[in-house]
């Protein structure tokens, strides 16, 4: 055991030192205090002593150069940090609670509460992807959850800045990480690809839905180099009841080839949040593995892992938006929902991952009780849904990139504004009501949206308007 | 404090003007000329009494091969890089000239080397295009931070205590903190030249006390620097790669 550097009582750079809390392989966790600073601490000092493993330093270098950099929910608090040259340590914000690690007894969970868990996670790690971070590390171990709900992901010390120098690039001639959860492309040396995140999850959705890992706990490169051709029993296969959805979302996640799963976090999210929705693929009817002739045609036929061009992690997100139309497919002017289609075909045409959530608000009386059924007795929920396909047919769109939804509320402008922020819209498409009569009585429900959003938001309004606003003048 | 560092200006006068501007606009405190003040471009004169003047108020400058070939005729160029030293010549009085030949190949401050191209045998104006090259410039210095210029692209290279090596290619405007525990080596965009595909001019900001290095662009007006390299007979393809940032 290394002489430890830091003491209970010292003082480092204002932060005085309380008891260590936690002794792992690469650093130690201590509880501070520093005045003018009232949430709980935590200081993070790696192991740097003679005889400790080089990567313990390099992945400290790394930590202290992500960490200041993060910010909202779902990371940790970075206060200060201290380099190599007198004391290095990083200050964070102590999350109270446990890790997603204290739950593994408790496995499999049920599949309503995993889809919620997991869904807070993949929020998560669009937003750090967001913040151009990719954990590399995504494991049970490195998940808490706030009081408020919202998971925060610990622990950057494998982690890749995309505007930063990658540290780690060149230190280990073996991937460095946790095996189980370790994306197939991470074993060729792939560090610039979000999706390798993505894959983490789907073997924690996986274990933890099934009780099982996915590709088992072999530490050796030879058993994890099996994951580059060898697909996983499909979940359906372990438990009779396991739901055919939630098979195509834990599959595509596990996709050997990146371009084959989600192309972001926030449409796993979108998913998870919306099962319903799911377009199910042969993916969700598979009952076993790939046959071994397909497995080994796989192994030896490895053009799926061919080398590819850098990627760069904002462009890939950019090019992958969930984008939300909102229309009144059933009543509204055919003219005004041609010309949404027209903006959306356009929008879509030059960004072939993005999704397109078609969204109606059925507006509730503020008084009266509503009834689900009209005068003819028809369902009005419904009616509107088939209306939402039947305005995106002529899109031509995969039904995996397409989703319908009708929300019932009494402010049309409000539902649409919760609805993207849930649901992590990147681009609203609205069009402008147009009879200014009814705005002016109503208020304009683009103009609210288009105010408050915290996406871009795109105002359509028909051709034949802009001529009669040219008469007007 | 914080420090603005140029490299490549090459005469070019609009660039360096946009430079010094954008520079001090941010705050910058002290001037770091990394060499290679002329050739290519039009305007030596200006760029060299410019030169002069920040280095009298205490600015750092070294010397580049461009530098050395106005008064030596040993150095071996390219056919267009010939042309414009040899008009060059012609332009520079004798102060002028005396300036660029009393340029030091390094100067070492502290926890910082500067030197025009690799730094192991800076009179060999070695590139600095890779990773080798990087590491070859870092083992010979005892140096924290190494800056350099010379190949008119902009990258960082660093190497561990354990002598890895991890290179980058760095983002405008993005500042990275240069860690202590290892050493680093800050190869600079060209001033008056750029080869990396972005015409504006490049320069780099370096805090000594966080010890972060910020990689900056400088639009400028290509325009009247290109024209006045194709007024002067100088070798059209100097003008015309300006804009195209190669």
């Amino acid at each position: 055991m290394p002489k430890p550097l830091v003491k209970s009582g010292a003082v480092i750079d204002g932060y005085t030192i309380g008891e260590c809390v936690h002794a792992g392989g690469m650093a130690t966790l201590w509880t501070v205090t520093h005045p003018g600073i009232d949430v709980p601490l935590l200081m993070k000092i790696p192991r740097v002593s003679e005889g400790e493993d080089p990567a313990a330093i390099v992945s400290f270098e790394m930590e202290m150069m992500i960490l200041p950099r993060l910010a909202g929910p779902h990371v940790p608090a970075c206060f200060g940090t201290g380099d190599f040259a007198h004391q290095a340590y990083a200050v964070i914000e102590r999350i109270p609670g446990i890790t997603l690690y204290k739950r593994l007894p408790d496995l499999p969970l049920p599949y309503e509460e995993a889809r919620l868990l997991v869904s807070k996670i993949a929020a998560a790690l669009a937003d750090l992807h967001r913040q151009n971070v990719i954990h590399h590390d995504i494991k049970p171990s490195s998940i808490m959850f706030r009081d408020s709900g919202e998971a925060v992901l610990i622990d950057y010390g494998l982690s890749h800045h995309n505007h930063l120098p990658d540290l780690l690039q060149e230190e280990f001639r073996l991937p460095y990480g946790t095996a189980p959860y370790m994306a197939p492309e991470r074993l060729l040396g792939v560090r610039d690809d979000p999706r390798s995140d993505l894959f983490s999850l789907g073997v924690l959705l996986y274990f933890f839905t099934t009780g099982e890992r996915p590709f088992g706990e072999g530490e050796t490169l030879r058993a994890m180099r099996r994951r580059l051709w060898r697909d996983p029993h499909p979940p359906r296969e372990l438990r009779a009841d396991y739901p055919p959805w939630l098979q195509e979302v834990v599959l595509r996640c596990l996709e050997i080839e990146p371009v084959r799963r989600y192309p972001t976090a926030s449409q796993l999210a979108f998913d998870l949040a919306h099962p319903d929705q799911v377009r199910l693929t042969a993916r969700s009817e598979r009952m076993k593995r790939d046959p071994w002739s397909v497995a080994w045609r796989r192994r030896f036929n490895q053009g799926v892992m061919a080398p590819r061009a850098k990627s760069d992690v904002a462009a890939q997100i950019a090019s992958s938006p969930i984008i939300a139309v909102a229309l009144d497919a059933a009543e509204g002017a055919p003219e005004l929902n041609e010309a949404l289609r027209v903006t959306t075909e356009r929008i879509l045409a030059t960004l072939p991952s993005a999704r397109l959530a078609c969204v109606n608000v059925l507006k509730l009386n503020r008084l009266a009780v509503d009834r689900t059924l009209d005068e003819q007795g028809s369902n009005k929920h419904v009616d509107r849904l088939v209306a939402l396909r039947h305005w995106a047919t002529p899109l031509k769109l995969d039904e995996s990139r397409l989703s319908v939804h009708v929300l019932e509320a009494v402010d049309p402008a409000s539902a649409l504004l919760e609805f993207a922020e849930v649901n992590q819209v990147d681009h609203v498409i609205i069009g402008a009501r147009q009879s200014s009569f009814r705005r002016t009585l109503l208020g304009s429900v683009s103009a609210k949206v288009a105010a408050e959003a915290a996406c871009t938001v795109t105002v359509v309004r028909p051709p034949r308007m802009a001529a009669d606003a040219e008469e007007a003048r | 404090m914080l420090l603005a560092v140029f490299s490549d200006i090459h005469g070019n006068r609009q660039a360096f003007e946009a430079c010094l501007k954008a520079a001090r606009a941010k705050g910058a405190e002290r001037f770091v000329l990394l060499g290679d003040f002329v050739g290519y471009g039009a305007d030596p004169e200006w760029v060299v009494d410019t030169a002069m003047g920040l280095a009298a108020q205490g600015a750092v400058a070294v010397r580049g091969n461009h530098d050395e070939a106005v008064n030596t005729t040993t150095e071996t160029m390219n056919a267009e890089a010939q042309i414009a030293i040899e008009w060059t010549r012609g332009r520079l009085d004798v102060a002028q000239r005396r300036f660029l030949a009393e340029l030091p190949m390094t100067v070492d401050e502290k926890e910082r080397l500067y030197v025009h191209s690799e730094a192991s045998q800076p009179t060999r104006w070695h590139y600095v295009r890779a990773t080798a090259d990087a590491a070859k410039s870092l083992i010979s210095t005892p140096a924290h931070v190494t800056f350099c210029g010379h190949v008119h692209r902009p990258a960082l290279y660093s190497m561990s205590v354990t002598a890895k090596m991890t290179s980058f290619v760095p983002k405008t405007d993005v500042p990275v903190q240069l860690l202590r525990g290892r050493q680093w080596l800050a190869v600079l965009g060209s001033v008056g030249q750029p080869r990396d595909g972005d015409p504006s001019a490049a320069f780099v900001l370096f805090d000594t006390e966080s010890c972060e290095i910020t990689y900056c662009r400088a639009p400028y007006d290509i325009a009247s620097a290109a024209n006045k390299i194709r007024e002067n007979g100088l070798p059209a393809w100097l003008a015309d790669r300006l804009s195209l940032g190669r």
